[in-house]
């Protein structure tokens, strides 16, 4: 469920590294939580990050959810897909539904992430 | 420590946890706000059925021979109208207007009213109409007798009259009959609060687990589906039915809801009647009105509502409108503005998002 090469924050984001560049997303757990996502607020190309810090927010058909930067950097692209798609983030949170990819400006930030594993672990003791 | 233990539960609770829907405190009840999921749950209800467990609405039974003065000295609307077997959306207000609550009267008989009323609101109704009662009528405050369960949909009368042999058919809109469902005594009225046609079922709470699962089992072959409050926001936004503590509440007069043909002036004395006739004479000064987003976001809840660059009015009620498959609302403006056509902005996390207001109701059913 939780790919191992990803890491994980308290707030239900993911984020997976490839060489400087981070591509970040919500969780699966997030999206169940969420549930009929019909809206999703993304910032623009060129938008500078701030680890901890509100990148966007997530509409359910119930409810606003803020989603929080896991890491610092600039953003470098953004899921086109999900202007028009919001509702691909309920059926592949981990996969085409990503939301944006940022160009690290700090790596070592990926290490106060969680690993698959502790974010299971946290799951279940706050569900 | 477990906080859904202080939450009231309803005969259904069991049947919710079991059936895996997600869990929600709905003002101090534990109560399903989805089962498989909002958009679907909607859908069911405006094309086939659904099946919705509103237990946690509150009941109160006023008899006697003077059972319909009193109904009528604490409601807007004219009860005396009402037939046997006739049910009435009413507003019970305050003194200066505001509403305590809105409520369904239903007659029984000459001596007899059935009223349907809010769940988080049924104490304090009940007190209030205790408390106004200038007749020898008397007042029960009758919730713990009552489970209710709502079917709704274009299959709402096949499904049921599967289990009933009182005939469905001949009950009008907004009327009902005593009868039966599934062999044990229902109070069958066909009313509810999403825009379909449909009924609304009282049972004795120790009959609604078995009668849930037989009108699942009797609506399969339609795809009925359990629904939660997720749905029954949407579908009864979509046909601008009031919800307390949104649209209408204590600072909200009928005549400001939208809600004026609840009121009828021609009518002896009621509680609010002569500040509601000033507020008609003076002019109101805001009005509820539709609006759909035309910029990209969703206006909800509370959010402000700007007329040229400035703060005029507020958000009751917004969202994703599943059968249009637009952003719809509701929310106070000032009167001049309240028609629509008009251009607005709502303040969504502090940018202005541009909206227009529109007639409503946002969906009417074919009939």
């Amino acid at each position: 469920m939780y790919p191992d090469n990803f890491r994980y924050t308290k707030e239900h984001e993911w984020v997976s590294v490839e060489a400087d560049t981070a591509t970040v997303g919500i969780t699966d757990h997030a999206q169940a939580e969420l549930g009929d996502i019909v809206y999703v607020d993304l910032p623009r190309v060129g938008t500078t990050m701030t680890q901890g810090k509100t990148l966007g927010s997530v509409e359910s058909v119930k409810a606003v959810s803020d989603i929080y930067s896991p890491v610092s950097g600039e953003v470098i692209e953004v899921n086109e897909l999900l202007a028009t798609k919001p509702e691909r983030l309920n059926e592949a949170p981990h996969g085409d539904a990503w939301l944006v990819k940022i160009r690290l400006s700090a790596a070592d930030e990926i290490k106060s992430l969680m690993s698959a594993a502790d974010y299971q672990s946290y799951l279940g003791e706050h569900s | 420590m477990n906080e859904t233990q202080a939450l009231k539960v309803t005969p259904l609770n069991s049947v919710h946890r079991r059936m895996k829907a997600r869990m929600v405190d709905f003002g101090g009840w534990d109560m399903p706000v989805q089962y498989s999921g909002i958009i679907e749950e909607h859908n069911a209800v405006r094309n086939a059925v659904g099946l919705f467990d509103v237990s946690h609405m509150g009941e109160i039974e006023i008899r006697g021979p003077e059972a319909l003065r009193l109904a009528n000295s604490v409601t807007t609307n004219n009860a005396a109208k009402l037939r046997a077997g006739q049910a009435q959306y009413t507003g019970l207000l305050y003194e200066h207007g505001g509403f305590v609550d809105d409520i369904l009267v239903h007659k029984v008989n000459d001596e007899e009213f059935f009223i349907c009323v809010n769940a988080s609101n049924q104490e304090k109704d009940y007190e209030y109409i205790a408390a106004q009662n200038k007749t020898s009528a008397q007042v029960e405050f009758a919730s713990e007798r009552y489970a209710q369960i709502a079917v709704q949909g274009p299959k709402a009368l096949v499904t049921l009259q599967k289990l009933t042999k009182t005939p469905l058919a001949p009950i009008q809109y907004y009327h009902f009959t005593d009868g039966e469902v599934a062999g044990v005594a229902a109070r069958i009225a066909r009313t509810g609060y999403t825009g379909e046609d449909g009924f609304e079922i009282y049972i004795a709470p120790e009959q609604a687990e078995a009668i849930w699962d037989k009108l699942l089992d009797a609506g399969a072959e339609f795809g009925i589906k359990p629904c939660g409050l997720g749905a029954r926001n949407t579908l009864r936004l979509e046909s601008k039915m009031a919800l307390y503590g949104h649209e209408i509440g204590p600072t909200l007069t009928p005549l400001e809801a939208d809600l004026g043909w609840i009121v009828k002036f021609d009518k002896a004395d009621f509680i609010g009647k002569s500040a509601l006739a000033k507020q008609r004479s003076a002019g109101i000064t805001r009005k509820l009105i539709g609006f759909e987003m035309t910029g990209r976001g969703i206006g909800r809840d509370g959010y402000e509502v700007y007329l040229d660059g400035r703060p005029a009015g507020w958000v009751t009620s917004g969202g994703p409108s599943p059968t249009l498959n637009k952003n719809i609302g509701l929310c106070y403006l000032p009167v001049e503005a309240a028609s629509p056509g008009r251009t607005i902005e709502i303040m969504i996390r502090n940018q202005p998002v541009e909206a227009v207001t529109v007639a409503t109701p946002f969906y009417k059913r074919a009939k």
